[in-house]
């Protein structure tokens, strides 16, 4: 309403942030969160192995430096710049959403920035000093409790984040009383938090074991001994993380739990619920046998490649967690508070009562007249659907009217019955906010959406168009 | 009167928008005085980030005849990779803060240069794997100079290109009553002083970058006699301070370029005097950098500390005089927003009151009616299919089992191939009683 509309109609809006988010949380968990505790124990295992008279064991410290390479380049550079990734694409998409959120986190931000700023430069000296420290015992002491910093520092971050996360859900009582501290002890915040821990452990587990496969020499010693570690922090992970999972799931509000199956893959593709289900199941089985043989079988050879499945397997995993939690905090983008297209719930009495287009600031047209109809349709469009929708790209509307009817190829759609649906659409589908504009509205709305049946004529948004306020 | 004009002039060119209707986090002051300080932290490490990566391609292709210039390259790749990571995490509190006061400015600017503000994640990534790529390739690469020096020199060219992204925003949010007459990020580019201000800020680069070499070759545990056969810690010393003298003189003759290409409406006399008492500091700092790079040689670093921090105190004042033309310059345009939010917010408030009004809601006789309407009219018709069958189809169904009716409202489900999945609606006993005698009436 109040923002010049960025929108990107072929790809979505929502698949911008989606790619960031999703890359940089498995980066985040997967080689920060749960991988420098791991590589800190390998670290100081090697410092326990080492032969009389030397700091370390070689083959050990080697093992864990460069497991920590890896880390430390991909953490730094596409793990730090697709973090800020995520507030860039979340400005541009949904800058009402984030810029309601910074006044309430503010201080929650500043002590994530904090840190943050600890984590970097524990990073850069625990990786950076490495080789040094191994000639000494007291530096290697040291630099081994560098890591146990790194590891808190880092945990720590994940731990302040989560929290905003969980307020996105379920605001809580902050709805009522807007206090810092009831957005932060919201109920979601300690699930989650118990279900991200393990899981960060498990991603790093099956991360590490696979590496370490390409790390090591075949059949020697040190891979089989140091695999076999790794194997058992991953075993010992399943469990709570399987718990933690079954837990967060269980607090996740009765009426939204109704939705899952919707929110794991799309209206249509429904039945792929079970499927994934057992993807879920699948991962954690992979884990558990995989480790499994790696820690009581070590005899039994698996070949190499093999090891790549319970990474893809926990990737996965994550990765469809974190689209349930994006999709059951619907039909809101602040629970309760902001619904998905940005506009505020208290803000809909006045929209039914005088139509949306007044009050939106950046529109051409203020008020639907029987000349301006398509061109009032477009902005509404853009007001009211644009941030999840397309018109013919990725989760299009015409594609979800089409299916939804059946409609056969080239049959159009007909306005009565979408007026009857959009009319009372967030009773017909509970992650749908409600219809904002009045009558009207409506109408023009409809018409622009049959228009762009017939016509797929893209959308463009601000930053290609310009605002255009002038009628043309 | 003058602030009137100013009113004026601005609605007409552009709408105003309402602020969000949340109060700020912090008071004001500290929001600012944090938004100052934490943006010099982080642009010092851009500097250096910059000016590093400027001066190592330099160094190394001086290297390809004098392999002295090889090693300085190699030690100021060092550099690089560490003052990069300082600047990313640095530039999240900035970012946290401008985000908090300037809501409706700043992001009204990304949208603007939409596709251009999102390319800098991509762009800054790449530009990170590439100075990884180059550092830990020095050994391998040591045949291939020519592979490996264009390594550095993309990611030079892409550090010189990011700036005036974050420029163009950073100028665009200024102007609401431009956003109407721009379309994308080369028409906003275009605006007077976005060039000045990105000259403005290489030379500051190149002039922070020098101090810092001086310091970073002098320092004791850098072993420089090791690492060094020809090459002198007098004469990196004397080229770093060099580099600081020409890039702080050429800063006063682009300072009043900048000034002179500043649209007047954030320019105040708090503004000038600020500028020029900054720097009034520099210059102090420019006749002892003198002083040493003509003088006796073991005498070079004297009053390094007395220049750094006359030159810190310059980049202070310039970053405070950066906020006061900002804070001038949208003054006008925040009073008329703040008066648009306060009217906006009552009506919102206006509005909630009349729906809730118990005597203008409309009377409704049959409650299964109102449900039906409600949470069925959707998908379901009475004699035509929607999304789901007729209501006289289900009729023909239930019509001798009403309970079944019953269950299947309280937990729908998919029963037909060629339809959608029925949602679950969430209604009380009473309501699902209501609502299928409602249907079952229908025929």
């Amino acid at each position: 309403m109040d923002f010049p509309i960025f929108h990107l109609d072929f790809m979505g809006d929502r698949l911008l942030i989606a790619i960031i988010a999703v890359i940089h949380v498995l980066i985040n968990h997967g080689l920060a969160v749960g991988f420098i505790p791991l590589v800190t124990l390998l670290e100081y295992l090697g410092f326990r192995k080492a032969p009389k008279n030397e700091v370390v064991n070689v083959e050990w410290d080697n093992l864990a430096r460069r497991l920590m390479t890896i880390a430390f380049i991909i953490t730094t550079t596409i793990g730090a710049m697709t973090g800020v990734g995520i507030w860039l694409s979340a400005s541009l998409v949904n800058p009402a959403s984030i810029g309601s959120l910074i006044r309430v986190f503010y201080g929650a931000w500043f002590v994530e920035w904090l840190t943050f700023v600890t984590e970097v430069v524990l990073i850069m000296i625990y990786y950076l000093s490495w080789k040094k420290s191994n000639t000494s015992i007291e530096a290697k002491s040291k630099h081994i409790m560098f890591g146990v910093k790194l590891s808190i520092a880092s945990w720590i971050t994940m731990a302040i984040i989560v929290s905003i996360l969980g307020f996105m859900m379920d605001t809580g009582s902050w709805v009522a009383n807007k206090t810092f501290v009831s957005g932060f002890t919201n109920p979601i915040y300690l699930p989650q938090l118990m279900f991200r821990t393990p899981l960060a452990a498990l991603m790093a587990g099956s991360i590490a074991l696979f590496l370490t496969m390409f790390l090591t020499p075949n059949g020697s010693e040190i891979r089989r001994k140091a695999s076999r570690v790794i194997a058992l922090w991953m075993l010992l992970a399943t469990p709570f993380c399987a718990t933690a999972a079954f837990l967060y799931h269980s607090k996740i509000p009765t009426l939204m739990i109704g939705n899952l199956p919707v929110a794991v893959g799309t209206m249509d593709f429904q039945s792929w619920y079970d499927l994934l289900v057992y993807f879920i199941f699948g991962a954690l089985f992979s884990v558990l046998v995989v480790a499994g043989i790696t820690f009581f079988r070590p005899k039994i050879k698996i070949p190499k490649l093999l090891y790549i499945i319970p990474v893809l397997g926990m990737l996965g995993f994550a990765g469809i967690f974190e689209r349930i939690r994006e999709f059951i905090r619907k039909p809101y983008v602040i629970g309760n508070y902001m619904y998905s297209n940005t506009l505020r719930k208290d803000e809909y009495p006045l929209f039914k009562r005088d139509g949306l287009l007044k009050y939106a600031t950046y529109s051409p047209v203020h008020e639907v007249t029987e000349d301006n109809k398509l061109l009032a349709g477009e902005q509404v469009f853009l007001l009211a659907c644009s941030r999840c929708h397309t018109t013919n790209g990725i989760n299009s509307v015409i594609e979800k009217f089409e299916d939804m009817y059946s409609l056969k190829e080239g049959e159009k759609l007909k306005p009565e019955m979408m007026k009857a649906y959009i009319s009372h659409i967030e009773n017909a589908r509970y992650f749908m906010p409600p219809f904002p504009g009045n009558e009207q509205e409506l109408d023009a709305l409809i018409m622009y959406i049959k228009s762009i049946q017939e016509n797929r004529v893209p959308l463009e948004g601000v930053q290609e168009k310009g605002l255009q306020l002038t009628e043309k | 009167m003058i602030l009137q004009h100013i009113f004026l002039q601005i609605l007409l060119q552009t709408p105003i928008p309402h602020d969000i209707p949340l109060p700020l986090p912090l008071p004001h002051s500290v929001l600012v005085i944090a938004l100052i300080f934490s943006f010099l932290l982080h642009i010092i490490f851009i500097n250096l980030m910059l000016g590093g990566s400027i001066l190592t391609l330099w160094s190394e292709i001086k290297g390809l005849k004098n392999p002295e210039y090889d090693k300085l390259a190699y030690e100021l790749a060092q550099t690089i990779t560490v003052n990069k990571s300082m600047a990313v995490v640095l530039g999240i509190a900035p970012l946290l803060t401008i985000n908090t006061l300037y809501t409706l400015y700043f992001y009204s600017a990304n949208a603007l240069t939409g596709l251009f503000w999102i390319a800098i994640i991509p762009l800054t990534t790449l530009a990170f794997l590439l100075t990884y790529a180059h550092k830990y390739s020095w050994n391998v690469l040591k045949d291939n100079k020519s592979l490996h020096i264009s390594m550095i020199a993309a990611s030079v060219v892409i550090f010189l290109f990011i700036p005036f992204i974050f420029l163009t925003n950073i100028n665009l949010m200024l102007f609401p009553e431009k956003w109407n007459t721009i379309s994308g990020f080369f028409e906003a580019l275009a605006l007077p002083n976005v060039f000045p201000r990105y000259l403005h800020f290489i030379f500051a680069s190149l002039g922070v970058t020098g101090l810092f070499i001086f310091w970073y070759f002098g320092r004791k545990s850098f072993a420089f006699e090791e690492k060094f056969q020809s090459l002198s810690l007098y004469e990196i010393r004397r080229k770093a301070y060099s580099l600081t003298f020409s890039a702080s003189v050429a800063q006063f003759l682009i300072g009043p370029i900048v000034l002179l290409t500043l649209p007047t409406k954030g320019i105040s006399w708090q503004l000038i005097l600020t500028i020029s008492t900054g720097a009034a500091f520099a210059i102090p700092a420019l006749f002892w950098i003198w002083k040493a790079i003509t003088g006796q040689p073991e005498k070079i670093a004297k009053d390094f500390w007395k220049v750094t921090l006359l030159l810190t105190t310059t980049v202070v004042f310039m970053g405070s005089g950066r906020h006061l033309y900002r804070a001038t310059a949208l003054e006008p345009h925040q009073k008329l927003v703040a008066k648009e939010t306060a009217k906006y917010q009552k009506e919102v408030q206006q509005a909630i009151k009349d729906a809730n009004d118990p005597s203008k809601k409309p009377v409704v006789a049959d409650a299964g009616e109102a449900i039906f309407t409600a949470k069925c009219s959707a998908c379901h018709a009475l004699d035509t299919k929607i999304v789901g069958p007729p209501v006289k189809e289900m009729v023909t169904i239930y019509e001798k089992d009403e309970k079944g009716l019953h269950d299947w409202i309280r937990k729908p489900g998919k029963k037909r191939p060629d339809y959608p999945q029925m949602p679950a609606l969430g209604l009380s006993e009473q309501e699902i009683k209501d609502v299928a005698t409602y249907i079952l009436k229908q025929k």
